[in-house]
């Protein structure tokens, strides 16, 4: 009786004997996804560059964003200034490197922000039920109904115009629209055995949500908070044009297109031009990611502006 | 289906309360009252005497309990309360500046949809052509742009070769309406641009349908557009506000934001109830709409 090898049985099977097949790299899954994705890639890395231009404004831009030259007033863009200047003679480029902090810090703030607290409301309305999920659904009912901009606008002119204000009231539209989504996935999760599980062998409600339940949310919310960046960023453009956000002289991109466009058309355009192109960029980048993400994380969830 | 329209109402009604408290506190936290901003305080001329006076004239020196159930009296009797900058009831003011927000919303509808799913059934009929491409293209860039750049884009182009100049004064529709359209038609166009997320739901629809019968295709087409639409009437309260402010359009937008920076309570207040009102009922009429032209959300709808 011969000893039966394992590789003998296999070859037997017709299987090839054990050899592992090379397992992928992270460096090489990232790069796999990347080419699957390739609008995606190119959203994060226009992202990127404009984190790297916020980060390094002063090596980056060529002049002072607050201090305007009175001999250069409206100059047209040139290759001394770039993008041209405005009415006070401030570079445009350098205030447009500078306006990337703010836009991009009340961006990621705010969509970061509502995320969290939203969550924090939906995953505990959802998993405790009860009068506590009554009012917390009526509060946040009563928030979606508004329109988004005049939450924002009315919040911001409650709070007075500083940047940390202001990413609180932008972050107040996206509050309930988080909420909404985690509150609907933790009903779900509750059903689930693994969570009736973690319950019987004695883990505290705490333990419970925050172990087991909000690692299942994170992919939805994912989604949201790159969704709602975009949204921010421009949100934060309309409430800076309109004179309830940044004040002047900080360089901010909604503010500087602030000001009578007719009266510009004529003598200045790129004034309005060059900021306006700044934001569709940054937030066509932002959504593209946000697709890309929502591809990824779920192909099933609908291609809805939520 | 009765007795689930009650229901939503009464639900639209608790909501509604919400929406009224919301902003009823918010517009209390709002440092620098309307005192402060009538009399032109800071410059130091008036005392502290004569602010409390003004105060007491204007009524925002009670309890907040008492001027807000002042507030609901008047809200009840359908005036709102009396602007504290013009002095005339709110709903007055309203009604004076509505007719321009109406026409510039229809116009802009009737751009969006009258682009918007031809343009998405062009785009699913010919599924993968430059023609799909450049289509969604178009779409994808048009979302990300800012919709108060696009008006201020549609002001620089207008003045530039056209030699345009804003209207000093804005034409009522029942007084001249071809001078109305023929100002208004911009502004709208400028809303109706921001409403090219349609063209996505059209095509994505249209792909799904595209051997059946064009008309087909386009019935079906009607419900997701619908939902939608139910979806976009916030969205386009955003964009008209802005819009409005950009143009100097004397209308609803630009009265709700003078009203908040200036602090006119009842103004603010009064305006965004009625905005939240039209929202919270027009997803009511769109749910409502569905179930009669899809008999299968009816059933679910009455159960939940």
């Amino acid at each position: 009786m011969t000893e039966v090898t394992s590789d003998a049985l296999a070859a037997y099977a017709g299987f090839q004997p054990a050899i592992a097949p090379p397992q992928p790299t992270r460096a090489a899954r990232v790069m796999r996804l990347m080419l699957r994705q390739p609008l995606g890639t190119m959203g994060a890395i226009v992202l990127l560059v404009m984190l790297f231009a916020a980060v390094f404004a002063p090596y980056l831009s060529p002049y002072d964003p607050t201090a305007g030259d009175p001999a250069a007033l409206y100059k047209p863009p040139s290759a001394l200034y770039w993008l041209g200047t405005d009415a006070f003679g401030r570079d445009i480029l350098s205030r447009l490197i500078y306006g990337a902090r703010i836009s991009l810090i009340v961006g990621f703030g705010a969509s970061i922000l509502g995320v969290v607290v939203g969550t924090a409301i939906g995953v505990t309305s959802g998993y405790f039920g009860g009068w506590y999920d009554s009012i917390a659904q009526r509060v946040m009912d009563a928030m979606l109904a508004f329109p988004m901009l005049l939450l924002a606008l009315a919040m911001a002119a409650a709070l007075g115009s500083s940047v940390h204000n202001v990413i609180i009231a932008l972050a107040m539209p996206i509050v309930p629209r988080a909420a909404r989504i985690s509150r609907a996935s933790t009903l779900v999760l509750k059903t689930t055995t693994f969570i009736e599980a973690s319950r019987a062998i004695g883990c505290s409600n705490l333990r419970t949500i925050v172990q087991h339940i909000l690692p299942n949310t994170f992919a939805p919310l994912l989604v949201i908070a790159t969704a709602y960046l975009g949204l921010a960023i421009v949100q934060e453009a309309a409430l800076d044009y309109l004179g309830a956000g940044i004040q002047e002289p900080q360089p901010s991109w909604g503010l500087m297109m602030s000001g009578s466009a007719t009266s510009l058309a004529l003598t200045a355009p790129w004034i309005v031009l060059f900021p306006g192109l700044a934001i569709t960029l940054v937030v066509l980048a932002s959504n593209l990611l946000g697709d890309a993400i929502r591809d990824v994380l779920d192909p099933k969830l609908q291609r809805t502006n939520l | 289906m009765v007795g689930y329209l009650a229901q939503r109402l009464a639900t639209g009604f608790v909501t509604l309360f919400g929406v009224a408290l919301i902003v009823f506190l918010v517009m209390r936290v709002i440092p620098g009252d309307a005192a402060v901003m009538m009399s032109g305080a800071g410059s130091g001329v008036v005392s502290q005497e004569e602010l409390q006076q003004v105060r007491h004239q204007l009524g925002i020196d009670r309890p907040l309990v008492v001027q807000f159930a002042d507030w609901a009296t008047h809200v009840g009797k359908l005036d709102f309360g009396t602007s504290l900058r013009t002095g005339s009831p709110v709903i007055e003011d309203i009604s004076r500046r509505f007719p321009y927000t109406l026409e510039i919303v229809v116009l802009s509808m009737i751009i969006a949809v009258g682009l918007g799913v031809p343009a998405g059934v062009l785009s699913a009929w010919l599924a993968g052509t430059w023609v799909d491409r450049i289509l969604q293209t178009i779409t994808i860039v048009g979302l990300a742009a800012p919709s108060f750049w696009i008006g201020l884009l549609f002001i620089l182009g207008l003045v530039f070769f056209f030699h345009w100049s804003a209207p000093l004064f804005w034409q009522p529709i029942w007084m001249d309406p071809l001078a109305s359209l023929s100002q208004l038609i911009w502004p709208s166009l400028a809303v109706g641009l921001r409403q090219l997320a349609l063209i996505r739901t059209a095509r994505a629809k249209g792909l799904s349908e595209r051997r059946v019968v064009f008309r087909h295709a386009l019935w079906n087409g009607a419900l997701p557009i619908i939902t939608l639409i139910g979806f976009e009437i916030a969205a386009l309260f955003g964009s008209l506000i802005i819009t409005e402010s950009v143009f100097s359009v004397p209308g609803l937008g630009q009265y709700v934001v003078q009203s908040i920076l200036d602090r006119d309570y009842p103004a603010a207040q009064g305006i965004i109830l009625i905005l939240a009102a039209i929202v919270v009922l027009g997803n009511l009429a769109v749910d409502m709409l569905y179930g009669l032209l899809d008999p299968r959300t009816r059933v679910q709808g009455a159960r939940a």
